[in-house]
């Protein structure tokens, strides 16, 4: 019999396309995730090098740096940026926490959901910075009312997803455990919350970038230390090149909050790796 | 081999070999699948097949060799896979162009898995029976070339799974798609293919045409002859 080229594809039949996911090399992965800072820090050098936006108005990154290197060597930046980190961690470890504990309560128990969901509810669509005034007339003008507010902002996003989580977990594992005899705490500890875990994290991770914003505005309308106490210096003083510093750095501080919760995500659930699409 | 099959083939593996790691899941496979034709690729567990399958799918690519396939090819999986938040109906011609997404095309392809019934009911709703019986509306409402099956029936109960099988004997009798069963039933197996496949360390350790006369039931000597091949191909002897 006739035979045909090995290759050729035989009477009405194609090779299938491979829709393959490509594995990008580690590098190639890091120039994607830097392509856009880096097209946004050349639009900035671009337009305020070049005089298009004044730099009264926004100042170039070289006044910048040389605004970084003067607070850095003579204004103790570092322990102001020290001093304003203490109060985002502290604030997301009561809030984080308070919110944790509640969203446990409420995910399990209907009674818990009963007594405190409509509330919480209810708080989560105060805006906090309006809250500002009255917690300084409360707490007075220390880190008390600054940490507190910060605390508070942290709360619900922590509740919400935590609380979901919770709700969430398979019912017929947490069924299973419980006829194989884990009750009470042992149950709440070994079973539900690592299932509820995603979302418990995820809640962290939006907590985390709140405490930033919360400690924006905390830290804006009474500091005497602290980056926001920069940022009212310098806005009174009109110290352009001051203030992006004092923005970056918040930036930054959001970053790096983001970062460590992916990087918790990231090892806190070994069982999950093969799981998720990505 | 015939000269039909090699004319007018629905699959065709040649040399494929495929390496996760430094194991060679399918070493250097050729096999070939007619249209019309009903094949059944038995193996333990970790043989290849679904891999096998994944490639003929076009879910994973080959490390060498080549595969062709024709242009409309469907499958069913071990479980349905139906998407959750569509009714049943819309499941059913789910990725077809607009034209083609009708409703009364989803509910005809319902009709002859007996769901007509249930072309408004929510996919969560359904028994897994039922819910497979869609996964195969799914596939037939293309009009398949090659309709690729990965253990349909698996996951099924015991009385469940010998309906099915019976209505995928019929569908296939009267649609005569090229159909590649993969499974680790033997039974399933020589109860629905014309011919059997048995893939053993990446390769078809054996390849026998099934010629009993349609339709089949499990049991009768020459039935039983031919489990017992498989089985002991497969590595289970049975008590004499």
């Amino acid at each position: 019999m006739f035979e045909a080229p090995s290759d050729a594809p035989p009477n009405g039949l194609f090779r299938p396309v491979v829709d393959q996911t490509r594995q990008r090399s580690r590098p190639a992965t890091l120039a994607l995730r830097a392509l856009l800072p880096a097209a946004i820090f050349g639009l900035w050098w671009g337009l305020t090098g070049t005089g298009v936006i004044p730099g009264t108005e926004l100042a170039s990154p070289s006044a910048t740096w040389s605004a970084f290197v003067t607070l850095l060597l003579h204004q103790d930046l570092l322990g102001d940026v020290g001093i304003s980190a203490r109060r985002a961690a502290f604030g997301l470890l009561i809030g984080g926490g308070v919110g944790l504990i509640l969203g446990v309560i409420v995910g399990l128990f209907a009674l818990g959901e009963e007594i405190f969901d409509s509330s919480l509810q209810m708080f989560r669509t105060l805006p906090f910075p309006a809250l500002i005034f009255l917690f300084i007339v409360w707490f007075g003008i220390g880190e008390k009312a600054k940490v507190l507010l910060i605390a508070l902002a942290c709360l619900t996003p922590m509740y919400l997803n935590v609380s979901n989580g919770v709700r969430n977990v398979d019912r017929r594992v947490v069924e299973a455990a419980r006829t194989f005899g884990l009750r009470g705490w042992g149950l709440v500890r070994k079973v539900i919350l690592p299932l509820a875990l995603p979302s418990i994290l995820n809640g962290l991770r939006f907590a985390a970038g709140i405490s930033i914003v919360a400690l924006v505005f905390a830290e804006t309308i009474a500091a005497n230390l602290g980056i926001g106490y920069l940022v009212t210096q310098a806005s009174s003083l009109l110290q352009v090149p001051t203030l992006v510093v004092c923005i970056i750095i918040y930036a930054l501080l959001g970053l790096t909050a983001d970062v460590l919760v992916r990087i918790l995500e990231r090892f806190s659930m070994p069982w999950r790796r093969h799981l998720a699409v990505r | 081999m015939t000269g039909t099959l090699v004319d007018a083939p629905a699959v065709v593996v040649r040399g494929v070999t495929k390496t996760f790691g430094t194991h060679d899941v399918l070493s250097d496979l050729d096999l070939t699948v007619g249209r019309g034709e009903f094949v059944a690729l038995l193996g333990a567990s970790g043989s290849g097949k679904t891999t096998l399958l994944r490639i003929l799918l076009g879910l994973e690519g080959t490390t060498r060799g080549d595969v062709f396939v024709p242009e409309v090819r469907t499958t069913v999986f071990q479980e349905p896979r139906l998407v959750v938040s569509m009714k049943v109906w819309r499941n059913v011609v789910i990725g077809q162009p607009r034209q083609l997404s009708t409703r009364e095309r989803a509910v005809a392809a319902l009709r002859e898995v007996g769901l007509e019934g249930h072309a408004d009911a929510w996919p969560g709703t359904l028994s897994g029976g039922e819910a497979q019986r869609v996964a195969l509306a799914r596939a037939l409402v293309r009009e398949p070339q090659l309709l690729l099956l990965d253990e349909p029936f698996a996951a099924l109960d015991a009385l469940t799974r010998l309906k099915m099988q019976a209505l995928v004997a019929d569908l296939w009798a009267r649609h005569k798609p090229g159909v590649l069963l993969v499974t680790h039933d033997v039974e399933e197996a020589v109860l629905l293919a014309d011919r059997v496949f048995v893939l053993k360390e990446g390769r078809i350790s054996l390849n026998i045409a099934v010629n009993l006369p349609r339709p089949r039931r499990v049991g009768g000597e020459e039935f039983d002859a031919l489990r017992d091949r498989f089985l002991s191909e497969l590595g289970v002897q049975q008590p004499h």
